[in-house]
């Protein structure tokens, strides 16, 4: 769909009555038992992002001290919820930080990259979009199995379908969002059919929208937890009936 | 007789997709439920005269081409079950929001009194549709701060 870009180009321009500039960009990080690997991602994020958000979805392995070790602020959900629940938290969280300017959803896993989440607040900060859509499918990086690229295929179309958008990787986790875009998101689907949902209404805030290539890692530790097949049998249950 | 066969085709099958349409649309206001009361009542008022007249509910199978009473019974069984299913599964939706939106709150409010340096929440943000359930907890928070 033709996007309408702002007026006055975007950016600094449509918060000119904060006080003080927003110039913090956070991750927002679901962390559901992951205490084996998330220590290591947030140490490498770190640097680059000094501000961490990892919302505890109610993990059993210790993974909310691990992170909180680790250096981020740790939300804990007191039950399991699922994930798209744990970013909401999130996203509201980062919402009421003064100075927070834009917010990228990023996976605990490992399986995203820093710069790329870098580059995508960068676009962000730079007043080009409000929101920037991770996609694997833009380059040749990633490489997927045949199975999982026919699924991720079936997404696309299901989120043409539905949003009328034109994204090329409906299903990837890491987004940047513009606080003000940020604000306007109330996920209610809390487990894995929150990516479609958070697609429909970034893209209902008419704001300018872009994605980004970005290289996910299949490690054998991600495709050990990762999304089955089936699982997308149930986030299409989950969006029709709910 | 095969005429009449494809009726209670056609009436269950309409059954089916009505059960289905309400278990696909999201609202429930009082027209649902009034119209579930009422269809309470008409099961109550159909089972009792079937108690009474049991030849009455085979006639009534006769005439939309079903051989037996009772199996007209279990037709009408399986999608009063289904519409069960349809009703319990929204209604277990529904609980599952508000313990999210609970257990939300009750994090976010945890996480402001861990970062003391963070003031409460403008009122702007307040501003999102459909979360009465958090705003009268964000009150509750509130009233508790010294101002």
């Amino acid at each position: 769909m033709p996007l309408l870009l702002p007026p006055a180009s975007g950016g600094t321009a449509t918060t000119p009555t904060e006080e003080t500039t927003p110039t913090e960009d956070w991750l927002v990080v679901p962390l559901y038992n992951e205490a084996t690997v998330i220590g290591g991602v947030i140490a490498d994020a770190l640097p680059t992002f000094p501000r961490i958000v990892c919302v505890d979805d109610g993990s059993t392995d210790g993974s909310g001290d691990v992170a909180r070790a680790a250096g981020a602020v740790v939300l804990t959900h007191a039950a399991n919820l699922g994930q798209g629940a744990a970013l909401q938290t999130g996203i509201t969280f980062v919402c009421e930080q003064p100075g927070a300017r834009c917010l990228v959803t990023f996976d605990a896993d490992g399986q995203h990259q820093v710069h790329d989440a870098r580059d995508m607040a960068d676009i962000v900060a730079s007043g080009e979009a409000a929101v920037v859509f991770g996609s694997r499918f833009l380059d040749g990086r990633t490489r997927p199995g045949l199975v999982k690229r026919v699924v991720l295929k079936f997404a696309v179309w299901f989120t043409k379908q539905s949003t009328g958008m034109r994204l090329t990787d409906a299903h990837n986790g890491l987004r940047a969002i513009r606080i003000d875009a940020a604000r306007q998101v109330d996920l209610t689907q809390d487990r894995m059919a929150h990516a479609s949902e958070i697609v429909l209404q970034l893209g209902r805030t008419g704001l300018p929208w872009k994605e980004h290539p970005v290289h996910v890692l299949y490690t054998d530790y991600s495709r050990g937890k990762g999304q089955s097949v089936w699982n997308s049998v149930n986030i299409l249950v989950d969006l029709l009936f709910k | 007789m095969s005429g009449s066969t494809l009726l209670i085709q056609i009436i269950l099958l309409v059954g089916v997709a009505v059960v289905s349409t309400l278990l696909t649309r999201s609202t429930a206001g009082a027209r649902h439920q009034a119209i579930r009361r009422l269809f309470l009542g008409m099961f109550i008022v159909a089972a009792v005269t079937s108690i009474v007249f049991p030849q009455w509910l085979s006639r009534a199978a006769n005439l939309v081409g079903v051989g037996r009473g009772t199996d007209l019974l279990l037709y009408a069984l399986v999608i009063a079950f289904l519409s069960y299913i349809s009703t319990s599964h929204r209604r277990m939706n529904r609980m599952s929001r508000q313990i999210t939106r609970l257990t939300r709150e009750l994090t976010l409010a945890e996480a402001r009194g861990a970062h003391l340096g963070a003031p409460p929440r403008p009122p702007q943000d307040d501003a999102r549709p459909g979360v009465s359930l958090d705003r009268e907890l964000d009150e509750d928070a509130r009233t508790d701060r010294p101002s």
